[in-house]
């Protein structure tokens, strides 16, 4: 493991990307992760990777899918508007199983909205954005070390599952500096073997092809079938998630990435005035934790989901709880980050509901 | 006339099909452009001996399988993207012979943005661009390259500038461009003209192996079911409409623009 | 004897015609057979081919495989006696030997 460093988000994403092996990095300037690009076009060109600024975003998803479709660890970034640009190529690339990592910058939106953090993305990275049945894998991070650490585990991810992982952050996570280390991580034993690679065919074998083409709907119901079968592993491997004083808690909080942080410091605030809060921070959007939600479901009195959005992710929970608690929502738009005393306020709320409730069902 | 006997005895076989063309039947109207191109193109990888390192990009539109029938690693790109597919791949496997095959609809409608940066960043592969002024494989649309007057089942009163505007030279404006290294227009539809297109895929081959730079070879072809011709009469409406529009010849050569030529 | 010669794929030509206008020789013509696809084949007509591969050049099918006369080929020949004359074939036929000769199998 490498010193600490005090590093931007973006940048420790960047440096990430290189130490994990990306072979090929295709990205166009969006704020609020323009620095990606740029940390890459000096130190990423400097240590021998591929690093090119393109014309589009629509250009880069398919210059990433070129590049995966050689075997290579290719990667992108872009933010909410340029991600939308990319769904076509994730939708390809997706079907064509091919590994790579593509990192949103979530800004606010809808439309060209503006450049401070929201997570109005979750929808768009979860539920699909591209057409079709398929799935990314979705790593939230919520602190500039996570910035760094998902770039190795995306990448693996990517590569085990021949799936694409996307990892999103914000726009605050993307600019703020926090101390981060880089873990040992040795490239040449993480890579696999891809046989399936476009590089040239050799006489030994058939030509491969790289197509997400099925004309006839036998065979492409039967890829369809082994993507699902695929997300039903990951769905049973790869759940990841943090919990926060849940052991007894009577009132929970979910959130994600940066409302993450602001749910720690409201539970904190709220265990500080004597109210049992805990949180739960899915890690993996995609696989979303549901069973531990679930099961968390049958201990607490309520759920409060927290984002920065309209309420996206609340959806995910009320499946999850299945309608055994309530679950109520908070959220700021348009590129506001909620603070925890805010978080707090509408907790107390919540549980002064809950008291009358109690109190008058005697 | 009867059917002659053949006799193969005391002769040596001077030309067959192509070993890097697959035995798949290839799907395309009898007297298509499509399949002398891919002939052509498997030809010259079999004599240059560079299956093995080579990999090619395919389009959406009627040559959307051409991985079906060219026996190289291929990849199917999304409709307009294969010029960034293709850099994506050469800028991972540089020493690797890389193609994209693109129609008209492909490389100039929607993939214009892409075929123009990859040509303006000099990638060092080469583009094959068949243009047959029509969008075959969705039924016989109007493709930029239309031509004015031509009817297509979205012109069935013919092109007309004030609506759809212009017959889009692409080739000319990428010859412009200082990261095109070889830019040349061809046709398939007589022996002469194979030929002369056989010659050009070579060089620009040989190009990629010097790392010149970005070559791009028009192929002006026809497209019998959507003119609703013959094979023989689409060639000679070719021959009269097609070719004074986009006129067969070199038009950069050795990354310079060739006097008089249409770029001019 | 003719200078050259060209055997056509008849399953795989879809009767397009160009090999004809192409042929200089005017040897090439339309069957009036059908193969199973439903198209009229091309098919050679005279005995005066010369192998120029005018019609194997325009083929889009890759249907043809042309022969040229050789000092080389012929001196083969005549020293070599054929086992079997076979003609007038549609499509693919399989020949199966008692006993393999020596040397090369020309057909």
């Amino acid at each position: 493991m490498s010193d600490f460093q005090l590093m931007k988000g973006n940048e420790a994403l960047a440096e990430a990307a290189i130490r994990a092996g990306c072979d090929g990095y295709f990205g166009y300037p969006i704020t609020p992760q323009s620095e990606v690009l740029e940390y890459l076009a000096e130190e990423g060109r400097n240590r021998g990777m591929v690093v090119l600024q393109v014309e589009s975003e629509l250009a880069a998803i398919n210059m990433v899918y070129g590049a995966a479709g050689t075997g290579k660890r290719a990667m992108t970034s872009s933010s909410s508007p340029g991600i939308s640009l990319m769904q076509e190529g994730l939708s390809y690339i997706a079907s064509a199983e091919l590994p790579c990592l593509v990192v949103n910058v979530n800004r606010g939106g809808p439309g060209l909205g503006t450049i401070q953090p929201s997570q109005g993305d979750y929808f768009q990275s979860t539920k699909g954005g591209g057409h079709g049945d398929y799935h990314l894998i979705v790593l939230a991070p919520s602190s500039v070390q996570e910035m760094a650490d998902f770039v190795y585990d995306g990448f693996d991810l990517a590569d085990k599952y021949r799936n694409p992982v996307m990892i999103l952050a914000d726009g605050a996570l993307g600019q703020m500096m926090e101390k981060v280390s880089f873990r040992d991580y040795n490239v040449a034993e993480r890579s696999i073997p891809k046989p399936w690679a476009t590089v040239g065919k050799p006489s030994s074998r058939e030509r491969n092809i790289i197509t997400s083409l099925h004309i006839q709907s036998e065979k492409m119901e039967v890829i369809n079938k082994r993507l699902q079968e695929k997300y039903r592993i990951i769905r049973e491997q790869e759940v990841r998630y943090q919990t926060v004083h849940v052991d007894d808690a009577e009132i929970l909080l979910v959130g994600y990435g940066l409302a993450a942080r602001v749910c720690h410091r409201a539970v904190e605030l709220a265990r500080h005035h004597g109210i049992a809060a805990g949180l739960l921070r899915p890690i993996t959007l995609f696989p979303y934790p549901t069973e531990i939600i679930h099961t968390l479901a049958q201990q607490v009195e309520k759920i409060l989901v927290v984002e920065m959005n309209s309420g996206q992710m609340v959806e995910d929970v009320r499946l999850a709880v299945e309608g055994t608690v309530p679950v109520e929502f908070f959220g700021r738009m348009g590129g506001i980050i909620p603070s925890p005393e805010e978080v707090l306020t509408k907790l107390t709320s919540m549980m002064k509901t809950q008291q009358q409730y109690e109190e008058s069902h005697v | 006339m009867s059917e002659a006997t053949v006799l193969t005895e005391g002769m040596e076989c001077i030309w067959q099909k192509p070993a890097t063309l697959t035995d798949t039947l290839m799907h395309y109207c009898p007297g298509c452009g499509h399949g002398v191109v891919h002939k052509v193109l498997m030809e010259v990888v079999q004599e240059l001996g560079i299956q093995s390192e080579t990999i090619g990009v395919a389009p959406v539109g009627c040559s959307v399988f051409a991985y079906n029938y060219l026996n190289v690693d291929m990849q199917e790109a999304a409709h307009g993207r294969a010029a960034a597919v293709a850099t994506g791949i050469k800028r991972m496997l540089p020493d690797k012979y890389v193609f994209s095959y693109q129609g008209d609809g492909d490389l100039a409608a929607i993939g214009t943005g892409e075929t123009m940066h990859a040509a303006n960043r000099g990638e060092n592969f080469l583009v094959i661009f068949v243009n047959n002024a029509i969008y075959g494989m969705t039924g016989g649309q109007m493709a930029p390259t239309t031509l004015l007057g031509m009817k297509t089942s979205t012109t069935p009163e013919g092109r007309k500038v004030d609506t759809q505007g212009f017959p889009f030279r692409i080739t000319e404006l990428i010859a412009m461009l200082p990261g095109s290294y070889y830019v040349t227009r061809h046709a398939v539809h007589t022996p002469n003209a194979v030929r002369y297109f056989k010659k050009a895929v070579t060089k620009a081959f040989t190009h990629q192996k010097e790392k010149k730079g970005y070559c791009l070879i028009e192929v002006v072809s026809n497209c019998p079911s959507g003119w609703k011709m013959t094979p023989l009469e689409a060639n000679k409406w070719m021959e009269q409409n097609m070719f004074p529009v986009y006129p067969i010849g070199d038009i950069k050569v050795d990354g310079k623009l060739v006097a008089k030529s249409s770029a001019q | 004897m003719p200078r050259g010669t060209v055997e056509f794929n008849i399953e795989t030509c879809k009767g397009c015609e160009l090999c004809i206008e192409a042929c200089p020789q005017d040897s090439v013509a339309l069957s009036k057979e059908i193969n199973t696809h439903g198209y009229h084949y091309a098919v050679l007509v005279q005995d005066n081919c010369t192998g120029c591969l005018n019609c194997a050049l325009v083929c889009p099918d890759a249907v043809i495989t042309v022969y040229r006369a050789s000092k080389k080929s012929a001196q083969k020949a005549s020293e070599r006696q054929p086992v079997a004359t076979i003609s007038n074939v549609k499509g693919n036929i399989k020949v199966v030997l008692d006993e393999m000769p020596e040397g090369r199998i020309d057909i």
